[in-house]
């Protein structure tokens, strides 16, 4: 489902604000050692200021392929990647990436340092200016009490905290998350999640967001982007704005996390037995994260 | 026979504050003083003066093995009398000069290494080939080319800090993560910046060990350089004062001038490697 340029004045008709990022039929590539793989197929996806944009879908389907090619990290094979209406050719300060490894923090500034590290090398700011927004962040996170520890002090939430803290100093056009919690342990993702979705209230940052969790992405996002594996194509794109953690178990919640695990598995819903014979909850819906 | 547990009844226990019950306690003094890593070494060199002191009293002839206290007496004398601190003083000069000019070509060439192709094919062939080339090998051909002065000594001292620092070095950069190499550019950084802000930084555990290791192949070839051909333009380093001495049999002064090395081996080792790494790579984690 390409947007194409007709589509797009339609939406302007529809008095919609020009996307941030436009996805246009970007096709990947990787080269191993002894072939080329297709990570993606023609996915296009138009994201929109403060939207929090989740790309979801089972391992292989090159949606943090499609992230690192948003960064600039991945030059894409066929199709285009715009920014503000520019093509995105190499990385910048302009989208800052949030990993999901601990070790994106270097090891040798302190939390204070590692936050004013991107601020400096862009020259967004002078040493001062760039302190005091730091600080005005790592508060946000609530580590201000942590501002000179060294990164291998902290707990990996703290990390993370950190890690968004950084991103969100350097105020980018986007924040592109890759899995950012997928290694920490379940009650501090959850209390990580939370925290997000609080910032992003407060900021409200354009946020792209990569996780293989159906549940994660429910909360998490506003609009989701369904990618289906080998090689990733749209399969769908749905809103997911009325779920936040609170809503977790609830039906409605439960209903959209079957009709996305159906989409992504493409299980057929003809299947004649009334579903809604079967309980809310069952073991198929609970997703592990691996 | 299924088997099912149990159902036993719930409890909650209220947590009360627990006064007088000691969360830390401190080491007893004697453990904290040998917690101290100089009071152990400081004990294993008693120990090893004592061995020697022993050793030699029980073999009694000063011409091959001079007593400790003997040797301490040289030593001090010598220092008194200031020629061994300024011979130790002209060897050291023409080492700091050398491993300085070392350690800048292999930055220069672990940088081009890391950054071109060819970089990269020229530190490997480099290495490969000079890496198994015992500086002091090159001493002749040093000799004949800069003459009998501090140029031959300077050039086969190069070449014993380059290869090992260049290939500790390049080894560092390429375990570097590429988490942090993304981040790094994602910032923008790029050439020059990139090296000094995040390879070499990242790589400083490796660098490290390559100074420390340059370090003492080059004290190596130096005190052996000096052995072979003696004085630098008429005035001889460390190794040609315990080559005089051998000659003229002041065995006591031989092993005073080996102290001076090992002595001066050990305070670098101690102070200024172990520093560094204090408060940089330890501070950061990088190292236990």
């Amino acid at each position: 489902m390409h947007v194409s340029t007709s589509e797009i004045a339609q939406l302007a008709a529809q008095g919609l604000p020009p996307p941030v990022l436009q996805v246009d039929r970007v096709s990947l590539q990787y080269r191993s050692a002894t072939a080329v793989v297709q990570a993606t197929h023609e996915v296009s996806f138009d994201v929109h200021p403060a939207d929090r944009f989740v790309l979801l879908g089972p391992s292989g389907c090159g949606k943090s392929s499609l992230l690192k090619s948003v960064a600039g990290f991945l030059p894409p094979a066929a199709g285009e990647i715009r920014l503000d209406g520019q093509v995105v050719q190499q990385p910048g300060p302009d989208r800052i990436v949030v990993f999901q490894e601990f070790d994106q923090l270097p090891p040798w500034k302190t939390v204070l340092q590692n936050v004013m590290f991107p601020l400096l090398a862009s020259r967004t700011l002078g040493k001062r200016d760039a302190a005091e927004r730091a600080r005005h962040y790592l508060d946000k996170v609530g580590l201000a009490r942590f501002a000179d520890a060294y990164p291998h002090t902290l707990s990996g939430g703290m990390k993370a905290r950190v890690a968004i803290a950084r991103a969100l100093a350097m105020q980018p056009k986007m924040l592109l998350m890759d899995e950012p919690f997928a290694a920490l342990d379940a009650l501090t993702r959850r209390k990580m999640q939370e925290e997000l979705l609080a910032l992003w209230d407060e900021v409200r940052f354009t946020l792209l967001f990569v996780t293989h969790s159906i549940e994660e992405a429910l909360v998490v996002g506003n609009r989701i982007l369904l990618l289906s594996p080998h090689p990733g194509r749209v399969r769908a794109e749905i809103n997911s704005h009325q779920y936040d953690l609170s809503s977790l178990g609830g039906a409605g919640f439960q209903q959209t996390a079957q009709r996305i695990h159906r989409l992504l598995f493409d299980e057929s819903d003809q299947s004649g037995a009334p579903r809604t014979a079967e309980p809310i909850i069952n073991f198929s819906d609970v997703r592990f994260s691996y | 026979m299924a088997q099912t547990p149990p159902i036993r009844d719930e409890y909650e226990i209220p947590l009360t504050p627990l006064p007088g019950l000691v969360l830390q306690r401190q080491f007893s003094l004697p453990q904290r003083i040998w917690q101290q890593g100089w009071v152990r070494k400081g004990a294993i060199l008693l120990l090893l003066a004592l061995v020697w002191e022993g050793v030699a009293r029980w073999q009694n002839n000063d011409l091959l093995l001079p007593t400790f206290l003997q040797t301490a007496q040289a030593f001090i004398d010598g220092i008194g009398s200031g020629e061994l601190f300024g011979k130790t003083w002209l060897s050291l000069q023409v080492l700091l000069k050398a491993y300085v000019l070392g350690i800048v070509a292999a930055f220069v060439l672990t940088t081009l290494a890391v950054s071109t192709q060819f970089g990269r094919d020229l530190l490997g062939t480099l290495t490969s080939m000079f890496n198994p080339l015992p500086a002091i090998a090159l001493l002749p051909i040093a000799l004949l080319w800069f003459g009998l002065g501090q140029g031959s000594l300077i050039f086969v001292l190069v070449h014993s800090v380059l290869w090992a620092l260049a290939v500790n070095t390049y080894a560092g950069f390429l375990g570097v993560s590429d988490t942090l190499r993304m981040a790094g550019r994602n910032y923008g950084l790029r050439g020059l910046g990139f090296v000094l802000q995040v390879l070499v930084p990242a790589a400083l555990p490796s660098i490290l060990a390559g100074l420390r290791i340059g370090w003492a192949f080059a004290w190596r070839t130096l005190i052996a350089a000096e052995l072979v051909f003696g004085a630098t333009s008429g005035k001889g380093g460390l190794g040609w004062y315990i080559f005089q001495n051998r000659n003229e049999l002041y065995t006591d002064k031989v092993f005073a001038g080996l102290a001076m090395v090992i002595l001066i081996g050990l305070l670098v080792e101690n102070l200024v490697f172990n520093t560094l790494e204090r408060v940089t790579v330890k501070k950061w984690g990088m190292q236990r």
